[in-house]
């Protein structure tokens, strides 16, 4: 199999955080009940993580399961296995109305690594960002200066998701307020 | 700068991640209509000073439509509920009264 073309070929900014594209990385729609309790049972037996409750994020080894709205949830795994894990989802969800589509190569995944991220990110988002207001484990779908992103906290910073179209836009936007000297430090 | 509530998920945002969606609790009269029904329906609209009822979307977010009750001339917002709700919840226009006594739009007081 070839590899797979990123929307950004591996672009990289280092100004005072780093914002760079992810590894490529499988991504999933699902979409249905959240809460019907087959649908909840059928999330753990395939990811192995509960279903997350309102803007939650949570993941666990190579899958992550993102709270996306009442009806929607992104399932993250390893590239090469989404079309296997699209397969046990629908299969395992059988007839229970749902639908579970393979979203991998129509976004994007950039992460912005360093002390700063919350900040550059909030120069961006219409979003309080400070620490006591967003944390590990939440997820948020907001604005990215024009554009629609959902991003969530790693251990270093943070990764977000657009759409592919948008990718470069997206990548010029935050390595713009990315610039080593515009740091404003108000939010630490 | 309006700050809405999605009530679907929770999100407090501003103005710009919503959508404005025109009026609120609009009846459809389609086919089979009067020509004043129909007139009514398309065009003419409420447009008040103070209390008033519209749809809203959480574009930027999680994509679904709701209603919000806000105030034209102070861009207070009173409450927002679902879009499946006929007409507005019995708390929220008591919560209207407390702060605009005497309010009325259209069948709602």
């Amino acid at each position: 199999m070839s590899d797979p073309a990123t929307p950004l070929n591996g672009a990289h900014y280092a100004g005072y955080v780093t914002i760079a594209e992810a590894a490529p990385r499988g991504m999933i729609t699902l979409r249905g009940d959240l809460g019907d309790k087959g649908f909840a049972k059928v999330v753990k037996a395939v990811t192995g993580l509960a279903l997350p409750g309102q803007r939650e994020f949570a993941a666990k080894g190579d899958f992550a399961v993102a709270w996306m709205s009442p009806d929607e949830l992104l399932v993250l795994c390893t590239y090469d296995r989404a079309n296997a894990v699209v397969a046990d989802l629908t299969a395992q969800l059988g007839d229970l109305h749902s639908l579970a589509v393979n979203v991998s190569d129509a976004r994007a995944l950039i992460e912005i690594t360093g002390d700063d991220a919350r900040e550059v990110l909030a120069k961006l988002a219409p979003v309080d960002l400070s620490p006591g207001a967003f944390g590990p484990g939440q997820i948020r779908r907001s604005r990215l200066a024009q554009v629609p992103a959902a991003f969530w906290m790693t251990d270093t910073g943070f990764q977000l998701v657009c759409f592919r179209s948008v990718a470069d836009y997206v990548f010029e936007a935050l390595s713009t307020v990315a610039q080593p000297g515009s740091r404003v430090g108000a939010l630490v | 700068m309006l700050i809405l509530r999605c009530p679907y998920c929770g999100v407090s945002g501003e103005e710009t991640e919503f959508h404005a969606g025109g009026e609120a609790h609009l009846k459809r009269f389609g086919p089979g209509s009067s020509d004043a029904e129909f007139e009514a329906y398309l065009f003419q609209r409420e447009n008040p000073k103070g209390v008033h009822f519209e749809r809203w979307r959480h574009v930027n977010g999680c994509g679904k439509w709701f209603h919000a009750a806000r105030c034209t001339a102070t861009l207070e917002v009173f409450g927002t509920y679902p879009a499946q709700s006929t007409e507005p919840p019995a708390d929220l226009r008591k919560a209207i009264s407390a702060k605009r006594p005497g309010w009325k739009w259209r069948e709602f007081s």
